[in-house]
């Protein structure tokens, strides 16, 4: 079996901090670094909004931008800096022969539409009757394809003309680490050239912080950092707008064209944990002990939500790991569900591209000092799925 | 002696489970019966009111425990209930797979069922502000996971002890031949000897059924529900939406024979092609339906004159059969008015996220038996699609190879090649 190197040859990334990678990098590490919060609109959670953004520089058509909502534009935005990025938009041959892997959540509902049922729900007993007069009547007939998981992919294709092969994962951090970890392995064993890969997650919807809240994961009241969040009101999760998008590609693809390389994406290792039966630290052990760490000190860039039981599990497993300095992002970006993954590879890396790490996000993270030849990213969903991946300076 | 390794040099892989519900039943021994004596599933929707409603059929699955507990619940029946019999065929234990799983399901959302529970939970506060307050005191773990993307193959992967992180997918109605093809692919890398590939939906709710239609997607021939499937016919007048599901066990050629399963058939070959013209509408030129159909002759390793069959998407919507037609004779040139042709659809309606699975499984099943299912309510030929769609009667016929096609919203456009036998 041939065994292709992996490499990072394109990055887009939006945030609550900006956007693009070299915005990202400033604002990351400036030591003291502020989160962006917004804690009036979804009182009592706090989230972290999406930047002003000028959608037009990444999607042209404004027809085209009206056929989606915030997320799919997100996402199809992200993905179009990270084309950029690599020097693929625009390359007709290179976008027609791009596989492309999206992680994906589904997109917004229509809010007044459905405020609209439920008030009228306690007026009348015939909840289905009320259905079917409501949403025949007053449901925006695209707004259908806005919502559907894999038309984020469907609109990079028609915006950007990535037009190779299209999946979409689905299920939270899970689909991120899924993505990545496939795409990688398309690579490796020579089913792909080059893929884009990421995912972006619209907070600022209140269906979207319902999915959490439903199992009771948000936290609440005053913003606090991701380690800090243990014993304060909710569920400890608090989220944020943004998308990360990764182009991958093999070295040999990516050198022949003359391309930069961000870095090497080494080892991409994923599991199922039975959380219930408390697997979750031995989980995350193994897998660390699957990622090929090197030996000496180590920076990670944690993709811990906050939540918990996920967060403390994942707490100890590196606690067990002297080595490891981690970086919470979540803790200056909010929690982005599927885009989580992605967008903690793109900040590992940035670090060994630039060959620095980022100064702790919050207090009681370890320092680093040194230059980084490997960084650690790392996804823990807050309610199943983990995974992680060694990302090396580019050789 | 079979080889072991494909045209590309790539481990063969082999069919050695195959599970089945549709509305037409359980198990593929129920299926094959219905499918083959030309029985429409298609019947009058109960499961909720149909009132105001321009379609009120469906092919959904009225008869499992989960008929009536919402979209997660049914897609999850639905999944296992396949899985099982897949596994079981195969011989496998079915708590320890031990290898990856690939779930196609549906986006599904929370419920309204759900919405409305919650809702009425408190008195204060107006729409979702008041769902959020109620959601954080209830704080209710089952309808949270209802609402949650990876749960269904999270259960699934617990139950089946399938291996490691279970990867749900969504290409739309291509949905149930992607899962396949990321077994295919997982076992041609040498990742693992088997796959569990399975396809299911069970999320044909009220909102759904008003969503399609006002894309005007569906059949509003509600009259004669059993005739309102009519994939190629000139009066066809859009889709059924229903439910099903299929399950494949997939597993390496040399796995399979090691351990003397039975080889229920050969997954050749996978191809796919993007389109990038419009949300629904496919590429006029049918371009990347027909790079997809060559995509996968060519993985296959076949060539245009070596499929026997082809299975189509076949939705019995204006659009997809105009196209379909196009492509299939842009890649098969003359030959296509001799090779059958026909359309599960037309029986079973289409079942979204589980129908590129299930229609794998017919496709396989359509080899081993030596029998074509029929292309149903085929009374009135559309003249410009001019097809031996195998029509109305199912047809005897050596096939030693299948073409399958799934396309989707999106762009979506994934094709199976499937063989009898190994080479």
């Amino acid at each position: 079996m041939v065994n292709r190197d992996v490499v990072i040859s394109g990055i887009g990334l939006v945030s609550s901090l900006g956007e693009g990678g070299d915005a990202h990098w400033d604002k990351m590490t400036a030591p003291g670094v502020a989160p962006v919060t917004d804690a009036e609109r979804f009182h009592p959670y706090v989230v972290h909004p999406l930047p002003e953004i000028d959608w037009g520089q990444q999607i042209a058509k404004r027809g085209d931008q009206r056929q989606m909502e915030t997320w799919q534009r997100l996402g199809t935005y992200t993905a179009g800096m990270a084309l950029d990025d690599a020097g693929i938009k625009g390359n007709d041959e290179l976008s027609a022969t791009m596989d492309m892997v999206v992680a994906a959540g589904g997109g917004e509902r229509d809010e007044a539409v459905d405020a609209g049922v439920l008030a009228a729900s306690e007026n009348r007993a015939d909840h289905d009757v009320l259905l079917n007069e409501k949403l025949t009547t007053e449901l925006r007939p695209t707004l259908f394809l806005a919502q559907l998981s894999n038309l984020l992919a469907g609109n990079i294709s028609i915006v950007h003309k990535v037009t190779g092969s299209s999946r979409t994962f689905m299920g939270e951090e899970g689909a991120g680490v899924a993505a990545i970890e496939t795409a990688a392995a398309r690579i490796r064993s020579g089913q792909s050239t080059h893929v884009l890969v990421g995912g972006a997650f619209q907070t600022e919807h209140p269906d979207m912080l319902l999915g959490y809240e439903l199992g009771g994961y948000l936290h609440r009241g005053p913003w606090k950092p991701v380690w800090h969040r243990r014993g304060s009101e909710g569920g400890g999760v608090v989220t944020g707008s943004g998308g990360a998008f990764l182009v991958l590609e093999s070295r040999e693809h990516a050198e022949a064209r003359g391309q930069k390389i961000y870095a090497q994406l080494g080892p991409v290792v994923s599991g199922r944990a039975r959380r219930r039966n408390g697997g979750l630290e031995a989980g995350i052990a193994e897998l660390l002990s699957k990622a090929e760490l090197p030996s000496g000190e180590l920076l990670a860039i944690s993709g811990a939500s906050g939540a918990h039981a996920a967060t403390a599990a994942e707490k100890t497993a590196f606690e067990a790991n002297p080595a490891i300095a981690t970086r919470a992002l979540s803790s200056l970006t909010g929690h982005m569900k599927e885009a989580q993954f992605p967008f903690a590879v793109a900040l590992a890396a940035l670090a060994v591209s630039r060959g620095a790490g980022y100064p702790a996000f919050e207090a009681g993270e370890k320092t680093f000092a040194g230059k980084p030849a490997s960084v650690l990213a790392t996804a823990v969903g807050y309610h199943q799925f983990e995974g992680l991946a060694l990302v090396s300076a580019p050789r | 002696m079979a080889n072991l390794k494909d045209h590309l040099g790539r481990p063969v892989v082999a069919v050695t489970g195959i599970g089945v519900v549709t509305s037409l039943g359980v198990g593929k021994a129920e299926n094959w019966a219905a499918l083959t004596s030309g029985k429409s599933g298609i019947h009058p929707i109960t499961r909720f009111p149909v009132d105001l409603l321009n379609t009120q059929i469906s092919g959904m699955i009225d008869f499992l425990p989960s008929s009536t507990k919402g979209s997660s619940a049914l897609t999850y029946e639905l999944a296992e209930t396949a899985a099982k019999e897949a596994v079981a065929e195969a011989g496998l234990d079915n708590q320890d797979f031990d290898g990856p799983l690939f779930l196609a399901s549906p986006p599904v959302e929370l419920d309204w069922a759900d919405r409305l529970a919650l809702y009425a939970g408190d008195k204060e506060g107006a729409g979702y502000e008041r769902l959020l307050k109620v959601a954080r005191s209830q704080n209710s773990l089952d309808m949270f996971e209802t609402a949650q993307f990876g749960s269904i193959a999270d259960r699934l992967a617990d139950l089946f002890g399938t291996r490691g992180l279970p990867i749900t997918l969504s290409t739309a109605c291509a949905s149930g031949a992607t899962a396949i093809q990321l077994g295919v692919e997982a076992i041609r890398r040498g990742e693992c000897d088997r796959a569990l590939s399975v396809g299911a939906d069970g999320s044909a709710t009220a909102e759904a059924l008003i969503r399609f239609s006002l894309l005007s997607a569906l059949s509003t021939n509600n009259d004669v529900p059993e005739k309102a499937s009519k994939p190629f016919s000139k009066d066809r007048d859009g889709f059924v939406l229903a439910e099903g599901s299929a399950a494949l066990v997939l597993e390496s050629l040399e796995s399979a024979l090691a351990r003397g399963a039975e080889v229920l058939g050969i997954l050749r070959g996978c191809g796919e092609k993007s389109d990038d013209f419009h949300r629904t509408r496919s590429k006029p030129d049918g371009s990347p339906a027909i790079g997809a159909v060559k995509a996968a002759l060519a993985d296959a390793g076949l060539g245009e004159d070596e499929i026997d069959y082809v299975n189509a998407h076949g939705t019995s919507t204006p659009e997809n059969d105009k196209m379909e037609h196009l492509s299939l004779s842009t890649v098969f040139g003359e030959r296509i008015r001799k090779i059958p042709v026909s359309s599960n659809k037309s029986m079973i309606g289409h079942t979204l996220s589980a129908a590129g699975a299930i229609e794998a499984a017919f496709s396989l099943m359509t080899m081993r038996e030596g029998v074509i299912p029929p292309t149903i309510n085929y009374d009135n030929p559309d003249p410009s699609i001019e097809l031996d769609v195998v029509p109305n009667v199912k047809r005897k016929a050596e096939v030693r190879t299948v073409l399958s096609n799934s396309f989707g919203f999106g762009g979506q456009n994934t094709c199976l090649v499937m063989a009898r036998e190994p080479v």
